[in-house]
């Protein structure tokens, strides 16, 4: 076991300096001079000069990355170009709320998702299941800005229900922090739980096809202890891979959701950051996402494994 | 390093270069250091050294696992080795380049086992047959390729008009013909067969057999025949190298070897063939035990283990391939001690006295029997 | 490939196994009511992209100051927006962009990841480690973010849109075909066109592209669909295409802002979206299906 976890880390070293790399490349890409670009209207040469210094422009590129790096590494990853907030503070103000909202958006999609794609499965090829796989298809297909829109549109502006934009610390008021958090929650969970019932209902389908599923329902048992008690269990595989692979839709799916309910969380700094040109804080909030889904998956591997008993030995 | 005799022997005739000869040939798999593990090595083939003449049928016989395959490849160049040396018609090719060697590939080429994953389901009869035909420039325009192709399924006994269609419409039998003209499209000199009768059905088997020898006659070719069928093997071989573990433990012709073979394992292989009549049953001590994994090979004589002749020194030292008479090698400590203890069921039947006698009596009573209605009771 | 002098065959001639695929893959697909009603209503925005201008009934970049912001009317059958523009032919020159977005975008990740896959699965070794690593770094950023990145640093238009989407795309072709290429690479098939000394340039594209190419069909469908929700997100987010160009992505970023003056600004864009996105799902899957030798 842990031989295998550090096999694994081991081989994400490579992909996380890869990743670095490319990120620290976007930069390059831009077109014209970044330092003129960050200067503003009237560049000072004095302030040009600063720029320079402080961005290391002034060196070879490949010492710039590493000098990047090494920032990184030790919690700088620049700062705000306007406010001049370290971006490492940015991050740590806001990504809490993010996280919020994707643990509710989770839980709205694992209710939807799990049970759904269960029923599903259990009534192959009946009504049933062919009403909850279009649903599903919708589901997905729906631009979750627009169903944003669509939501506040009825439950904001039409109903009263819900407040539309803003956010509230759990911490100062528990209760109207979910309520505002409901919709966001709920439009973000949305795709995510289309998708998860697919997944979940494709492994069910391969599962409760096997002949053990055969041989508990000949042994008597009652049809639902079967499909939860030895079906699901071993279908749990798949969908914790599954769900690993929507955290990366949970994230681009946050940034469009914190965009039209005005929620300031992680995906709403990125948004800005892109509009403010603000490219120090966009590097640096890639590059945190991409160092955690590096670890993310990683986690997945080792829970798939944990899992799966036939993996746990050997690699 | 084992030192190995290379001795290698070849009927007395005469000596002309074979047409491919392996030298200590061996090739391992496996064996990668990776992070924390380091793959398991398959020693699949070790040291092999054989010479095969021109226009002879060369059988190499083995269970599964026992390199047979693998030593085909290598001879081929299909595979690298990992050490060793391959000639053909008397030039070391075991490093030649791509280029040469592609031109080369012309003249040996390969029958695969399964008929059914060895031709490429999204090209039609025609074009397999005829892509070597178009690669080497064996024609001047399609009309002539298609001309060559029509001729070379007529060899293979198919239809020309089966070069429109598509492989999976045919049988095993079929699609193995159509190989055999695909082999034979670039005119080769030289095919080796992995078991190219194996996967079919016994009542094809013996068409595709015929097939081969026919062409090996009317082209001039000299054929190497991989396999594990030791009655296949008997009818159409000239000359048979038994393979055991990664390594040839006897070669002798194909009579000599049927009649007395020298190694126990060959000898235990013989006893397997049924026997055509009861009377020519011997009793062999059936062999025990399964081949071990080419992951672990035993030490000294690989065969030791399962050889019911073991002594003390066969888990020690490995045997070395010696002169037994003329073109008949083995490698064996002790092959002169074992010498008697038999071969295969011969061809001819055995007929024991009482059934001579009995036969006598019927024949005798059928010549008297000529005018209808006498009824006789003799048996 | 015909044979010079061969008699009329009594043989009906039988089309290539890849067409025999195709021909059952077909019955079924027609099969499947979903995938047939997602490939009429993707006709359907094809249609409605190609004859926007005689579909139209106004301009589309036409402003009027003094219609802006009216509810569907028997003049402007959706409304109108912000810049007193008509709705519904703005919707239809949408069209444009999203279907273009999508096919281009698409394009261009089969463009770069198709051989790429094809030759790192093929030869593996060295360019195999670098070409898996790399994928695999750009696969750690999830799509959209990937996405939103590069186009914030390439600029803001739909084409920089496309040339991002289709570069954060691209990652999932070419694992799709390595893997492919990996199972097929092993084939007694491709072994023997080594044996009689083809090149291998001549192997892939003879005997392992044709077989790569039915995974590829699926996954080609699905991420049409993906690209044109991550144009619209682009748009909507202000950096696809620019107005006063017509995108349904950026017809919502406006409209949001007007929720509860002019609903009916959201709820159109959105819907074409929808559908879209969902009709190209619906293909996807009824190929999928179509195309798996086990269902």
């Amino acid at each position: 076991m842990v031989k295998l976890l550090c096999h694994r880390l081991l081989l994400a070293v490579p992909t996380l300096v890869i990743v670095s790399m490319m990120i620290f490349g976007l930069q390059k890409m831009l077109p014209g001079d970044p330092v003129l670009a960050m200067a503003g209207e009237q560049p000072d040469p004095q302030v040009i000069q600063y720029l320079q210094h402080k961005y290391h422009f002034d060196e070879p590129v490949p010492q710039q990355y590493l000098l990047w790096v090494k920032d990184a590494l030790h919690g700088d990853l620049g700062e705000a170009l306007r406010t001049g907030v370290p971006v490492s503070t940015l991050i740590a103000q806001k990504l809490p709320v993010t996280l919020q909202l994707s643990v509710m958006a989770l839980a709205f999609a694992m209710l939807i998702g799990i049970p759904g794609g269960i029923l599903s499965a259990s009534n192959r090829g009946r009504p049933l299941d062919y009403g909850a796989n279009v649903l599903a298809l919708s589901g997905m297909s729906i631009p979750n800005f627009w169903f944003g829109l669509i939501l506040i549109l009825l439950f904001s502006v039409h109903w009263h229900l819900l407040p539309s934009a803003g956010y509230v610390s759990p911490a100062d008021h528990f209760w109207l922090s979910i309520k505002t958090m409901l919709m966001p929650a709920f439009v973000l969970g949305m795709g995510l739980g289309a998708q998860l019932m697919r997944h979940t209902r494709s492994a069910m389908l391969g599962v409760l096809r096997s002949d053990y599923i055969r041989t508990a329902r000949a042994k008597g048992l009652r049809w639902p202890t079967v499909v939860i008690k030895h079906g699901f269990r071993n279908a749990l595989g798949p969908v914790v891979t599954v769900l690993t692979l929507l955290l990366g839709e949970l994230l681009a799916g946050a940034v469009l959701t914190e965009q039209i309910f005005t929620i300031p969380g992680f995906g709403k700094l990125i948004v800005d950051s892109v509009f403010n040109r603000d490219y120090a804080v966009v590097q640096g909030v890639v590059l945190c996402t991409a160092i955690c889904f590096i670890l993310l998956n990683m986690l997945a591997d080792l829970l798939y494994i944990l899992l799966n008993p036939r993996l746990r030995r050997g690699s | 390093m084992n030192t190995r005799d290379a001795v290698h022997d070849v009927p007395s005739a005469s000596r002309p270069t074979p047409i491919i000869e392996a030298r200590e040939l061996t090739r391992h798999f496996g064996g990668k250091r990776e992070l924390f593990t380091t793959t398991p090595t398959i020693y699949a083939v070790n040291g092999v050294s054989l010479k095969v003449q021109a226009g002879e049928t060369f059988a190499i016989v083995g269970e599964s696992g026992s390199g047979k395959s693998t030593l085909g490849r290598l001879l081929l160049r299909l595979l690298d080795s990992t050490n060793g040396r391959v000639l053909y018609q008397g030039k070391d090719i075991t490093s030649l380049a791509a280029e040469p060697m592609r031109r080369l590939r012309r003249e040996m080429q390969l029958i695969f086992q399964d008929p059914f994953a060895s031709l490429n389901p999204g090209m039609t009869v025609g074009r397999i047959v005829g892509e070597p035909i178009a690669l080497h420039g064996l024609a001047r325009n399609g009309g002539e390729r298609a001309e060559r192709v029509a001729e070379l399924l007529r060899t293979v006994g198919l239809q020309p008009d089966y070069a429109q269609r598509y492989p999976h419409e045919f049988s095993g039998g079929q699609r193995q013909r159509i190989s055999v003209a695909r082999a034979l499209a670039g005119e080769p000199k030289l095919v080796v067969g992995d078991e190219p009768v194996s996967a079919l059905d016994v009542s094809v088997q013996a068409q595709v057999i015929n097939l081969l020898e026919t062409l090996k006659h009317s082209l001039g070719l000299t054929l190497i025949i991989i396999a594990h069928d030791l009655a296949v093997v008997r009818h159409m071989s000239d000359r048979v190298a038994v393979m055991y573990l990664g390594e040839i433990v006897e070669v002798a012709r194909v009579d000599d070897l049927y009649d007395t073979p020298m190694h126990p394992y060959t000898q235990a292989l013989l006893s397997a063939v049924p026997a055509s009549t009861p009377h020519a049953r011997r009793a062999v001590p059936v062999l025990g035990g399964e081949m071990p994994s080419p992951t672990e090979p035993p030490g000294g004589c690989h065969f030791h283990p399962r050889c019911p002749h073991a002594r003390p020194r066969c888990q020690v030292e490995k045997p070395v391939n010696e002169r037994v008479g003329d073109g008949h090698v083995v490698a064996c400590h002790f092959w002169r001690e074992i010498q008697n203890a038999g071969g295969s069921p011969s061809l001819a039947s055995h007929v024991s006295a009482k059934l001579e006698e009995r036969l006598a009596w019927y024949r005798a009573a059928q010549a008297r029997a000529v005018v209808p209605g006498v009824s006789d009771h003799h048996g | 490939m015909t044979t010079g002098a061969a008699a009329a065959s009594t043989h009906a001639k039988v089309a290539s196994p890849t067409k025999r695929i195709r021909n059952r893959a077909l019955a079924r697909f027609v099969r499947n009511r979903g995938a047939v009603v997602g490939a009429v209503v993707v006709m359907a925005f094809v249609l409605m992209a190609l004859f926007a201008p005689w579909l139209a009934p106004h301009d589309p970049l036409q402003t009027n100051f003094l219609q802006v912001r009216q509810p569907p009317s028997g003049i402007h059958w959706l409304g109108t927006d912000e810049l007193g523009r008509d709705v519904l032919s703005r919707l239809l020159f949408g069209a444009r962009a999203s279907l273009s977005a999508g096919v281009v975008s698409v394009a261009i990740a089969l463009v770069i990841g198709l051989p790429l896959g094809l030759l790192s699965g093929y030869y593996g070794g060295v360019v195999d480690i670098v070409v898996s690593r790399v994928t695999e770094a750009l696969l750690s950023v999830p799509f959209l973010i990937l996405a939103i990145a590069l186009a914030a640093f390439l600029g803001p238009s739909l084409t920089n849109a496309m040339v991002a989407i289709g570069l954060s795309a691209m990652p999932r072709f070419l694992r799709i075909t390595r893997g492919q290429v990996l199972v097929v690479k092993t084939e007694d098939y491709v072994e023997s066109a080594r044996a009689i000394g083809l090149r291998d340039g001549a192997i892939i594209v003879r005997y392992i592209l044709p077989n790569v190419l039915s995974p590829m069909v699926v996954q080609a469908s699905l991420t049409i669909a993906t690209a044109i929700i991550a144009e619209a997100s682009l748009s909507f987010l202000g950096l696809g295409q620019l107005p006063p160009a017509p995108s349904w992505g950026a017809m919502l970023n406006t409209a949001k802002d007007f929720v509860d003056q002019a609903p009916w600004m959201s709820i159109f864009p959105g819907a074409m979206i929808f559908l879209t996105v969902l009709g190209f799902n619906l293909i996807g899957d009824g190929l999928r299906d179509a195309l798996d030798p086990k269902e």
